[in-house]
């Protein structure tokens, strides 16, 4: 048998295109937001066949009256304890659209829980006992709304038959949050007065509340607006990731605003390095020629090969974010340990991550409570504004220019663990304090290229541990000082020993241990020197960062020796200890090492001679413009 | 120069976007990923947002775990797409009922064999990412679900311990030798699941659609898997069906239907 289909019914299914909001319920624990949206379900006759029922049997079992809740509490330690553990999501349809409802715990321990529900809200409820009134988590709530940037607030006043459905009750009740909201910023959509148990105010008026002329819960939440316009900010890009699987080299990202077409001249910060769009790629089709708005994940490619990486933020030429160093957040803190100034966290902003310092904590509240306390660090569950300094430059927008790219999260050992809005952006801010100016050499380079006969580079030798780095190091520095130059070596171990004390072998130590290098190794080559790297640097993208911190001075060379040979040789002694289980973040051993796919030269010591090694390393050297006495020599002896 | 008009993006060309952008941050954070393929609609459909995301090709593997007791639509749907696609496909059978809990009714202990299996494939790739098809609408555990969830090390997940995930901010360092299951698709309903399979013209196997008056919503191993009462033997007659149904999609899985937590506690452990 064959249905009829009609262009109607074919618009209906919720994969279509019906509008939808995402609404999140919240409030005080105990005040109703389970059985609100049970009961919002039911209304709306969105329950599946058999669930009502299921329920009965549920709370029978039990020996307990009918709970609407247990609809939304299925697990069975929410039952058991009758709370809402974590946030979940369920969907019912109004006349005009779909509704996404996100039920949000009330319990102050599962605050995280709540944020996690509220921060895809298009909207949200908040729910008050009418018996109770506005308690401390219902003001946490309200406040924690704005911090998320949720502006539509509809207020349900729950359990009006335990006051006698009365009016003045409500009034003040009333009164009371939207002077609390509107102070901070948010206008109540609505204040409803409601019984969602017994569903007066829920989908109907009642006439235990006739004396209210407002709208339904039903009808507020169908007059909430679904879409924020971010289409028309100014073009943000977040790079993703880079990928090459054939012969384009396609960077990848989410448009968090604005919009980008083919051929448009772009800005990819924080470097500020200019490009243009060669093409927007795709699959199954590409190239797609359309332009392409907020919200779309694509791929482009761009009409120059430039180094640039995840966490760059692109923009359109005259319109790009700004930046910095430097980051005043308004933050909420969600981890037991409180935050305090002079902390390290790890700062997520968009696709970027950055190891950072909290210098200064300034207004520390507690949003539950009417007196804001001021205190020198942030609590659990506590909010304040704090100033950050960042570890590398980052492109950032204020929250007010543009919501996407003006919040970030704080990471620590591995896990959020606060997050806000970016208040201010301290503009090309690259060091701080502020009031340290670098001081140029009294040297210009020629003077010194002309006495060593070269100029400055960074030769950086990666590998394996004992693959022979060190070794032809060594041997390079000592040819390269006996013609004349100014080499120096500058190994991984000797800079751990002083300089990188204080770091430790977890992967973001590592990466700041290289960048340190990098920045030593980049520091000599400026002024002439021929700096000399021997350093593991197991990491493509920590040799990345090395490269772009040196730029055109950088020389990679791959010290390839097999692991066996290398293991066999053993040095340092520590691959003995790694088989022993004592040296845990040994490369080698326990950890990938990965090779360099680009590197300038290649050499592997177990089929050439540390002699030959380092005069490949010196042909490289006069190939690419950095060494020039033997020119001299030549010009001599005409 | 004449203003463009943006084309506006529809609800599947939202969620569209969403999901490639949650398997591109997987892809960029985690070291070793594998995404599950159970050869159902909902995976189908992750493979070709992998495939959207990534240009065309998967650059991680398909991990089948195979409990043996598929239909066999499903294993000749598997190889053919499997090559067709370019899949890195890797099938990992599942061990015997006998190894598994004996306290558990029979077709959660059943499907448990598949936790194990999973268990002994994590162990055995290494892998400290996977990336799972399933859907919040599913089932009211599924729906308590983060976008990246972190496991224990013994596979397991602790509902009452989840990282706070706000604003697409996903936590992504699993703990040594633990996991991270990446739900790219946890935001989709049934519904979109065949709008866009319909949209983007996905093969399907034909059990979704009904023969003599019956059809499988949700397919699983041969024993535990019943099909529905179903007129629907399109796309389009599926979603229609599916507006108007209020039967739960997981009806005929029998194990849901044992115990009030059987599905609860199968989750906890680690199954999907």
């Amino acid at each position: 048998m064959n249905i009829a289909v009609s262009k109607v019914a074919l618009t209906m299914p919720n994969g279509t295109t019906r509008a939808q909001v995402r609404i999140v319920i919240v409030g005080h624990v105990d005040h109703g937001k389970s059985t609100l949206v049970g009961r919002l379900l039911h209304e709306t006759g969105s329950l599946p066949d058999g669930k009502l029922e299921m329920l009965k049997a549920v709370s029978a079992r039990r020996g307990m009256p009918f709970e609407w809740s247990f609809l939304l509490d299925a697990l069975q330690t929410e039952r058991d304890q009758g709370i809402t553990i974590d946030t979940t999501q369920i969907r019912f349809r109004t006349k005009s659209r779909d509704v996404v409802l996100i039920d949000a715990p009330g319990h102050a321990e599962f605050l995280r829980n709540m944020i996690t529900g509220a921060s895809q809200a298009d909207g949200a409820v908040l729910i008050i006992d009418a018996l109770e009134g506005v308690r401390d988590q219902t003001r946490r709530h309200g406040y924690l709304l704005h911090l998320l940037g949720v502006k539509q607030v509809a207020i349900v006043v729950n359990k009006m038959d335990r006051v006698d459905f009365s009016a003045s009750r409500f009034k003040e009740i009333s009164n009371e949050i939207t002077s609390h909201l509107t102070g901070l910023g948010v206008t109540p959509t609505a204040v409803i007065p409601i019984s969602a148990r017994d569903g007066d105010g829920v989908a109907e008026r009642t006439p235990n509340i006739k004396w209210y002329d407002g709208p339904t819960v039903v009808e507020a939440l169908d007059a909430l607006t679904p879409a924020r316009p971010l289409d028309e900010l100014a073009l943000r890009l977040p790079v993703q990731a880079i990928y090459k699987f054939d012969d384009r080299r396609i960077v990848a990202g989410r448009i968090e605003s604005g919009n980008l077409a083919p051929g448009d001249e772009i800005v990819i910060m924080p470097a500020g390095k200019i490009a243009k769009v060669k093409s927007i790629e795709g699959w199954p089709t590409t190239p797609v020629t359309t332009p392409q708005g907020a919200g779309r994940s694509i791929g482009i490619t761009l009409d120059r090969e430039l180094f640039l990486e995840r966490g760059d933020i692109i923009g359109h030429v005259n319109a790009a974010p700004r930046d910095t160093r430097r980051l005043r957040a308004r933050i909420f803190w969600l981890h037991d340990a409180p935050l305090k100034a002079g902390t390290s966290i790890l700062v997520r902003l968009g696709t970027m991550e950055s190891r950072a310092t909290v210098v200064a904590i300034d207004k520390a509240v507690d949003p539950g409570e009417l007196e804001s306390v001021t205190a020198s660090s942030i609590a659990r569950n506590h909010v304040g504004e704090i100033d950050i300094s960042l570890a590398k430059p980052v492109a950032a927008d204020a929250y007010t220019e543009n919501p996407r790219t003006g919040r970030l999260v704080i990471e620590v050992n591995g896990r959020i663990a606060g997050g806000g809005l970016v208040l201010s952006v301290d503009a090309g801010q690259r060091a701080i304090p502020v009031d340290i100016v670098p001081v140029e050499s009294a040297l210009r380079p020629d003077e010194r290229s002309a006495r060593y006969g070269h100029g400055g580079a960074v030769v950086w030798l990666t590998g394996l541990p004992g693959s022979g780095k060190s070794t032809i190091a060594r041997a390079l520095e000592r040819r390269l000082f006996t013609r004349g130059g100014s080499p120096i070596l500058l190994d991984g171990d000797t800079l751990r020993a002083g300089l990188n004390s204080d770091l430790g072998f977890s992967p973001q130590d590592r990466t700041e241990n290289i960048r340190r290098l990098a920045e030593t190794a980049t520091h000599l080559a400026r002024n002439g020197h021929i700096a000399i790297v021997a350093a593991v640097s197991p990491s493509t993208d920590d040799r990345a960062q090395a490269r772009r911190i040196a730029s055109e001075l950088f020389r990679e060379i791959y010290v390839s020796t097999p692991a066996e040979v290398c293991e066999s040789r053993d040095p340092k002694g520590h691959y003995a200890k790694a088989r022993a289980g004592n040296l845990p973040s040994f490369t080698g051993i326990a950890r990938d090492y990965q090779p360099p796919a680009n590197a300038e030269l290649t050499l592997d010591t177990s089929n050439k001679s540390i002699a030959d090694a380092t005069e490949a390393v010196e042909d490289l050297l006069a190939g690419t413009g950095v060494l020039f006495g033997e020119l001299n020599d030549l010009a001599a002896n005409i | 120069m004449a203003p463009s008009i943006q084309p506006s993006m529809d609800h599947l060309d939202e969620l569209e976007a969403q999901s490639i952008y949650i398997l591109r941050e997987g892809f960029a954070r985690l070291k070793k990923l594998a995404l599950l393929w159970s050869l159902g609609k909902d995976s189908n459909v992750m493979i070709w947002l992998a495939r959207k995301a990534f240009f065309g090709k998967v650059p991680f593997p398909a991990l089948h775990v195979d409990t043996g007791k598929k239909f066999h639509e499903m294993y000749a749907f598997r190889d053919h797409y499997a090559k067709e696609w370019g899949l890195d496909l890797r099938v990992d059978f599942c061990p015997p009922i006998e190894d598994i809990d004996p306290t558990l009714p029979p077709a959660a202990r059943s499907a448990a064999r598949k936790t194990e299996g999973l268990k002994r494939a994590l162990a055995k790739y290494g892998f400290d990412g996977l990336i799972a098809g399933i859907r919040r609408d599913e089932e009211a555990t599924r729906a308590k679900e983060r976008v990246f969830s972190p496991r224990g090390l013994e596979g397991n997940w602790d509902v009452r311990d989840q990282p706070p995930e706000f604003w697409d901010h996903f936590n992504a360092s699993p703990p040594q030798g633990a996991h991270l299951r990446i739900h790219p698709i946890l935001h989709w309903t049934e519904a979109d699941i065949w709008a866009y399979t319909q949209r983007e013209n996905i093969p399907i196997i034909p059990l979704y659609l009904s023969k003599n008056g019956k059809r499988y919503r949700s397919l699983g191993d041969q024993d535990i898997t019943h099909p529905v009462d179903s007129v629907a033997s399109n796309i389009e007659e599926i979603l229609i069906e599916l507006n108007a149904t209020k039967v739960p999609e997981r009806a005929g899985r029998a194990l849901d239907h044992e115990t009030e937590d059987a599905f609860e506690r199968l989750r906890v452990a680690g199954y999907l």
